[in-house]
């Protein structure tokens, strides 16, 4: 655990004075041998807000899922207000006091406000008087609702009040907000505060979740910071900065692998002023978007999950139509308007975060997915409508002799691989095509170490080899490994990409919290 | 306390694929022994009547023939649809209206006889089933409306349709006031040819080679393999560069257009004309025939048999039990919810588990 900040002694006293309201005690949870939780322990006291900090995957909301029940960890224990208890299912969460505001919303658009809240409480009927409880308890808290709405026609950040006064009528003791601004305007987020402070105050503890330092620091009393399953700091926030925070939260050890630079060519992939706006319910519009990578460098986008890195994949892959052409321009070419195997013609190549059912199909073998994404590529895969599997056969050979991917028979179907394996063949499929560019989201996201090895050594190759790539990533430690410039992409604005060697994971961490977007609030 | 429990196979266990049909006509075989008895009669012979005895003569096999054609023909049609996740279930509807519109040229152009009538009206059948299967594909791909429920309500609208046609515009003035159309002239009319004793049509081969067509373009075509991937895995497919909506036009227009032609040539070998009822619901029977034959050709192609031998069945149970022959329709379904329930295998293995066991992940 270790580096622990000067607080300890304050905390020890907070909590040496009275009994947790929520004591986590070593907690294990593994996936297959993946481990998401790794003896983790937590205390939350009564009236705290307690900001839970960590990367994408350092397995917060693991932790908070086994705390709601809906997750049961393989060793440790819960103790509620000192006893110890067995959350089985998220009602005896609720039962025992713990509420959950989740991040996407459950709530049925086409019925109202009260209808909503009935059907979340147990023996409770759309009744004059739920209403009028409603009503009474949302403008207590500053959360203004009519009762009487349809939820079709509240905006996110009323739906959002919904799903918290739907927790408040249950009388929660400990509530669980999982990244409740990252849905919210800045105004609504103010707002959110005010009832949070409040319900703080009168003793309800709420367990928070979020990225967004800044609020942390305005609003959280303690933070517990995870990094790769494990708790490595417990911080008072208000006596750390933004940039300690974010020093927690990424880690220093950054391993650097030995690269030489590699020969910069001509601009491989240009992205001008890519603007796309979503219409999706949670989708994050690209706003005015540019970028240029060069043939032999690596060009790394990190970002927090849900700030824009979905639509930038598809807008780059083609398979979310685009406006205009030279929104982006692969090798010269205006591309914006072709589908994804015209631009896999120009030299593009693709590999998506979700490997099975994006990257790969489940039921089909790997020789069928070699077909997938590579019968319009003009290597003779499909030829006069016929495929030739046994052509993709082989390149299952080689990928898997190059990736190592291992495998119990000849030809398996995608599902029956591990994780890792299955992100070595998606990753091996493309690269073994050697193609001039290579867009890659996620490239060892869930992945053991040595696998993500051997797949960030086979990006730094094919890139000194002379292909243009672009990373979209989460995990900063990787980033920094592999990337010749870095930008950051934030609710849909890209910063500026910078050289890799001037920058710091904290101010890469910085950036992602929200600076990058500086520019483009200010522009809006 | 002991409990079954499913297990997921990590892959598609290939000896189930071929069991899990055998599994399921076995239970229902012991089904219908059972509904036998509980009807008072020995299970054994009504078995022996249902399942058997129509295939013991020629003329039982040539009737299987005639009766498992179409259902095989528009189950191939089906099969595409539903492995692309495409959910036709109007083909009965698709077959009404193919068979009227490929009658246009008999019925309307009476004096137009020659040679080439046939193929005509065999190719504006399927034109027609294709166009009236595109409605559901294009409500569904502009609108998002489930196809489910419009392709099975616009199976009543061409009914009815039908029944209006034979009994308005379309009824013969030489017809006595039955709701018939005039007979069709000899080229618009299938004849059975002898072949070795049963006498088969020109509907047979040509189900036969759709067949072979069919296994071909699905085993070893790009298409085949759109057909699978977008089925399986929209996003996938997409990634792929294949179309979802162009891919639930082509599935609703291949299905309509196979539709009307086993509508057609059920018209031209049957009944030589038009009128009320054409069809003794070959079009939802043959969506048992596509998931019984596990939307595989050749699959379909044995299943057709099995299912048109139930027809059979049905009649035979009636003429020598006196039992109703609705109970037909009672076997049939109760052999699509063994297969689907057998299909189970393919994937999970059953494993018994005893108390204990099950407990020990609890922290």
């Amino acid at each position: 655990m270790g580096e622990g900040t000067g607080d300890t002694g304050e905390i020890l006293r907070r909590v040496g004075g009275d009994t947790p309201l929520l004591e986590v005690r070593h907690v294990i949870k593994r996936f297959g041998s993946f481990a998401a939780n790794d003896d983790v322990s937590l205390k939350v006291m009564p009236g705290e807000i307690h900001a839970l900090l960590g990367e994408n995957g350092a397995g917060k909301s693991t932790l908070v899922k086994i705390i709601y029940g809906s997750l049961q960890p393989n060793a440790g224990e819960i103790l509620w207000k000192g006893k110890p208890v067995t959350v089985a299912s998220p009602a005896e969460a609720r039962a025992l006091g713990v509420g959950m505001v989740f991040q996407h919303f459950s709530l049925f658009e086409a019925m109202t406000v009260v209808e909503n809240i009935a059907l979340a409480l147990p023996n409770c009927k759309a009744t004059r008087e739920l209403a009028d409880t409603i009503a009474r308890v949302s403008a207590n808290y500053g959360l203004p609702l009519d009762p009487n709405a349809h939820i079709a026609d509240l905006s996110v950040g009323e739906r959002q009040r919904v799903e918290i006064v739907r927790c408040l009528l249950q009388n929660p003791e400990l509530i669980i907000m999982d990244e409740p601004t990252s849905v919210l305007t800045p105004q609504e987020a103010d707002q959110l505060f005010v009832t949070l402070r409040r319900l703080a105050e009168e003793g309800c503890a709420i367990l928070y979740i979020s990225h967004r330092l800044e609020e942390v620091r305005a609003l959280c009393h303690h933070a517990t910071i995870m990094r790769r399953a494990k708790v490595v700091a417990e911080a008072d926030p208000a006596r750390e900065t933004v940039n300690t925070l974010a020093q927690l939260m990424v880690g220093n050890e950054i391993i650097r692998v030995i690269r030489d630079k590699g020969r910069l060519g001509p601009e491989a992939i240009l992205l001008k002023g890519l603007t796309q706006i979503s219409q999706e319910a949670f989708g994050v519009s690209l706003q005015d978007v540019n970028l240029s990578v060069r043939s032999g460098e690596i060009v790394a986008i990190a970002g927090i999950a849900g700030n824009g890195q979905k639509e930038l994949f598809d807008a780059l892959s083609g398979e979310e139509p685009l406006e205009k052409e030279d929104m982006v321009i692969f090798a010269g070419e205006a591309a914006g308007l072709m589908d994804i195997n015209q631009r896999r013609l120009l030299g593009a190549a693709f590999v998506p975060e979700e490997r099975l059912g994006h990257g790969a199909v489940p039921a089909l073998k790997l020789s069928e997915n070699v077909v997938l994404t590579r019968h319009g590529t003009g290597e003779g895969i499909a030829r006069r409508g016929f495929t030739r599997f046994g052509k993709a056969g082989r390149i299952v050979e080689k990928v898997t002799s190059l990736f190592d991917v291992r495998k119990g028979v000849l030809d398996p179907e995608a599902r029956s691989l591990s994780g890792g394996n299955l992100q070595k063949f998606v990753v091996g499929r493309e690269v073994e095509r050697t193609p001039k560019i290579l867009i890659i989201a996620q490239p060892t996201w869930g992945v053991d170490a040595g696998a993500a090895a051997v797949i960030r050594q086979s990006l730094i190759d094919l890139s000194r080899k002379g292909a243009a790539i672009l990373v979209i990533s989460q995990d900063l430690d990787e980033i920094f490994e592999i990337a010749d410039r870095i930008a950051v992409i934030s609710r849909g604005h890209l910063s500026k990409a910078e050289d890799a060697d001037t920058l710091t994971p904290e101010k890469v961490g910085l950036l992602m919290a929200g600076g990058a977007e500086k520019k483009g609030a200010a522009a809006a | 306390m002991m409990r079954l429990e499913l297990v997921k196979r990590a892959e598609k266990s290939r000896l189930m694929s071929v069991l899990s049909p055998v599994f399921a006509v076995a239970l229902t075989v012991v089904f219908a022994g059972i509904v036998f008895a509980a009807q008072g009669h020995n299970p054994l012979s009504g078995i022996w009547y249902f399942f058997l005895e129509p295939v013991t003569s020629l003329w039982g096999v040539e009737q299987l023939i005639t009766k498992a054609t179409p259902l095989i023909i528009i189950a191939l049609g089906l099969s595409v649809c539903y492995l692309s996740n495409n959910w036709n279930i109007g083909a009965e509807g698709q077959l009404t209206i193919g068979a009227i519109v490929g009658s246009i040229p008999p019925i309307l152009f009476p004096d137009f006889v020659n040679p080439l009538v046939l193929p005509l009206m065999l190719l504006m059948a399927m034109a027609g089933g294709a166009l009236f299967a595109l409605i559901p594909a294009k409500l569904k791909t502009s609108f998002g409306t489930n196809e489910i429920l419009t392709s099975l309500m616009l199976v009543y609208c061409s009914n009815l349709f039908l029944d209006w046609m034979v009994r308005g515009p379309w009824r013969s003035p030489q017809g006595y006031n039955f709701p018939i159309t005039i007979d069709f002239h000899e080229w618009a009319v299938l004849n059975a040819v002898d072949v070795g004793g049963i006498y088969l049509n020109l509907s047979a081969p040509i189900a036969l080679v759709l067949v072979v067509i069919l296994a071909v373009v699905m085993r070893s075509t790009l298409k085949g393999f759109e057909i699978r991937v977008l089925g399986q895995s929209p996003r996938a497919g997409s990634f792929a560069g294949f179309s979802n909506r162009r891919m639930t036009a082509f599935a609703f227009a291949l299905s309509g257009a196979l539709a009307g032609l086993a509508g057609m040539m059920v018209v031209m070998s049957e009944i030589g004309k038009l009128q009320p009822v054409i069809s003794p619901g070959y079009g939802f029977t043959a969506i048992i025939v596509a998931f019984l034959g596990r939307l595989n050709p050749v699959g379909i192609l044995i299943a057709g048999l099995v299912i048109a031998s139930s027809y059979l069945g049905g009649e035979a149970i009636q003429t020598s039990l006196q039992m109703s022959s609705k109970l037909a329709t009672v076997i049939q379904g109760v052999l699509l919810f063994f297969v689907l329930a057998a299909d189970t295998l393919i994937l999970y293995k059953v494993r018994l588990v005893t108390g204990r066991e099950g407990e020990g992940a609890r922290a």
